[in-house]
């Protein structure tokens, strides 16, 4: 089975978020980046396939030399091969999916991993959008995974509940928390991913179809009133939402 | 201009994200004198889809299958495309959730249009569709605007508010699915439902705990206050990474992004990653027994306290006051 897994590098969840003097984009002096954590997900899904059928698994980054990184990550935690699409242009979604696509086109895999969405951007979309640019299927927000004879059994989380989706190979997954716990690479493995080689590869230049304008911080709140130091507060704490908030 | 409104049903009931996308449809149709048309997908809807007309949409595409009785992503992807091609929409909006979301960068592709996702404002300035989305977790908003013919956009659900303007009922016309076995490829099969849990992501008011509860035993307080509350039962990851809830509740970067309109945490420090997915909330209450726990720093109302006594004086309380 060839196994795909498309990994992005982004500003950790602990970063504070500071807009540059563009006004478009965060300042990144500063910044830790790591592997998208629903990535990591992906990446450990991406093994225990091929642990289980066989095959290989190749993970795939479009971004600029720091993408190394997460992808040197993704040998250490076993993935076969990395390939950087290597391009600085910031890019939409569509033009991200766009190049993924285009090269994941000539792999023939059967089944592409995505993370249900980057923390950065949040869209949640690469993975459905390269599906669709490959014409295959795809299943998003994968709580868990079952692959037998070309037949894909997902459970993917819906407001309330779960939905059983059955599809056929090639397909698209992405992961949600709870799909697996992600392994921590071995001391062997992180060695072993020290040697080997990342490929390198143009992908298809940017055609952005959405133009960030502006980017703000939101309005900061201002701390509210401490109601009381104890259970006496709660008639008080009650009134406050029912008659100045008006939410109960 | 022709702006195309999906209206999610499940189980032939609208969810109340249809009536939200309608509305923020109809609002920008209203300053750019744009036809609105809402779509509709699914088995025997046509019966349902009238009601649109309350929120002020004059037309409504209902395509009704057998075979689409259940969600399918590949086809129900297909059918809005389709529409949207025939009647040449220039925007189409879609809620932001587990189906908006899965639908709407395939329709995107097909449609050769720029996404959008999960925008909390949409509006025209200088003839030009803005929209506002925030971007790592809420840490920053962006706006942004598209250059392609066709603009999709999901809309945060909760955020766009769903305003009836008479008794009036649209007019339905019924478009067949017309699609081959291909475009049936990706089936859902069954729906295993939470029983009677309200999901975070719906909920208008969602009662959260954290580690201060010190057991997973004891969130029977959390939930007795929820139940009270007609509320959602939301948590911290430190407690889901214990096993304590299940993965769906929990709240913040790498959990749920969430805006009720009143969020209440108990027991939760308010680490950076759990702001992320709450402080766009109405109103913020937070109980903790430490006066300087960074939840403070977004609560609307505070009590510094222990949880452990408040909690059953709040569900008290609100039972009184709510005449449960
Ligand atoms: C990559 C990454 C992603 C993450 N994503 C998320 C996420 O999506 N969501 C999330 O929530 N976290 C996330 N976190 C974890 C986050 O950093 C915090 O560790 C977590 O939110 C802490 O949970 P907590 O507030 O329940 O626990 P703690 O931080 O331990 O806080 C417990 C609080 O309870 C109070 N308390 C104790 N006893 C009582 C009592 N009797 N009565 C009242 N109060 C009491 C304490 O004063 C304290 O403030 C993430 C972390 C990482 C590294
Ligand atoms: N630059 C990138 N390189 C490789 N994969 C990416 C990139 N951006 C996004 N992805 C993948 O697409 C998923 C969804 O991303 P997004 O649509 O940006 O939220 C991520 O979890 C990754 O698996």
């Amino acid at each position: 089975m060839k196994i795909v897994v498309c990994v992005n590098h982004v500003p950790d969840t602990e970063t504070k978020v500071k807009v540059s003097p563009d006004g478009k984009s965060i300042e990144r002096t500063g910044v830790n980046f790591i592997i998208n954590p629903y990535d990591e997900i992906a990446v450990e899904e991406a093994l225990r396939l091929k642990e289980k059928q066989g095959g290989e698994v190749i993970s795939v980054s479009l971004g600029g030399d720091t993408h190394k990184e997460t992808l040197r990550k993704t040998l250490a935690m076993g993935v076969d091969k990395a390939v950087l699409l290597k391009d600085e242009t910031p890019r939409d979604t569509f033009s991200v999916a766009r190049a993924l696509s285009d090269y994941i086109k000539e792999l023939q895999a059967d089944i592409i991993l995505f993370g249900k969405q980057s923390i950065d951007s949040d869209t949640a979309a690469v993975g459905p959008m390269v599906a669709e640019m490959l014409g295959i299927p795809s299943v998003t927000v994968v709580v868990k995974l079952e692959i037998k004879n070309g037949v894909v059994l997902a459970e993917r989380e819906i407001e309330g509940g779960h939905e059983h989706v059955e599809t056929r190979l090639p397909a698209v997954v992405t992961a949600q928390k709870g799909l697996n716990d992600p392994r921590y690479p071995s001391l062997k493995g992180i060695m072993a991913a020290k040697n080997k080689p990342i490929e390198e590869r143009q992908p298809t230049p940017a055609a952005n179809k959405v133009e960030i304008v502006a980017m703000q911080k939101p309005a900061a709140k201002t701390p509210g009133r401490i109601v009381g130091t104890d259970a006496s507060a709660v008639p008080e704490l009650l009134r406050l939402l029912h008659e100045e908030a008006k939410v109960l | 201009m022709t702006i195309l409104a999906f209206a999610e049903q499940r189980d032939n009931t609208f969810k109340k994200t249809a009536f939200e996308i309608v509305t923020a449809a109809k609002k920008l149709a209203e300053s750019s004198g744009a036809e609105v048309v809402g779509i509709v997908v699914g088995d025997k809807v046509k019966s349902i889809a009238p009601a649109l007309g309350t929120y002020g949409v004059a037309r409504v595409i209902a395509v009704e299958d057998p075979k689409l009785s259940q969600y399918s992503s590949t086809a129900y992807a297909a059918i809005v495309a389709n529409v949207a091609k025939k009647i040449g929409a220039d925007v189409v909006l879609f809620p932001a959730t587990a189906m908006g979301k899965d639908l709407a960068p395939r329709v995107a592709v097909k449609l050769d249009g720029g996404l959008a996702a999960d925008c909390t404002a949409l509006r025209w300035e200088n003839s030009e569709l803005l929209a506002t989305r925030p971007v790592y977790a809420g840490k920053a908003l962006i706006d942004v605007k598209m250059n392609s013919k066709c603009k999709v956009f999901t809309l945060r659900p909760n955020v766009f508010t769903a305003v009836a303007v008479g008794e009036a009922s649209a007019q339905v016309e019924e478009h067949t699915a017309d699609l081959g076995d291909a475009e049936y490829s990706t089936q859902v099969k069954e729906i295993a439902q939470s029983s009677g849990k309200i999901d975070v992501a719906e909920a208008e008011i969602i009662v959260s705990g954290g580690r201060g509860l010190k057991g997973p035993e004891h969130f029977k307080l959390i939930e007795e206050l929820a139940e009270v509350l007609g509320a959602a039962v939301g948590a911290s990851r430190a407690v889901v990474d214990a096993g304590w809830r299940p993965h769906d509740e929990q709240v913040g970067q790498t959990g749920k992004t969430v805006s009720p309109s009143l969020y209440i945490a108990v027991g939760i420090s308010g680490a950076i990653q759990h702001l992320a997915g709450m402080s766009s909330s109405k109103y913020i209450v937070a109980i903790n027994k430490d006066k300087d726990a960074p939840i403070f720093q977004v609560a609307d109302y505070g009590i510094v306290g222990d949880a452990f006594e408040i909690l059953p004086a709040l569900t008290q309380e609100a039972r009184k006051l709510l005449g449960k």
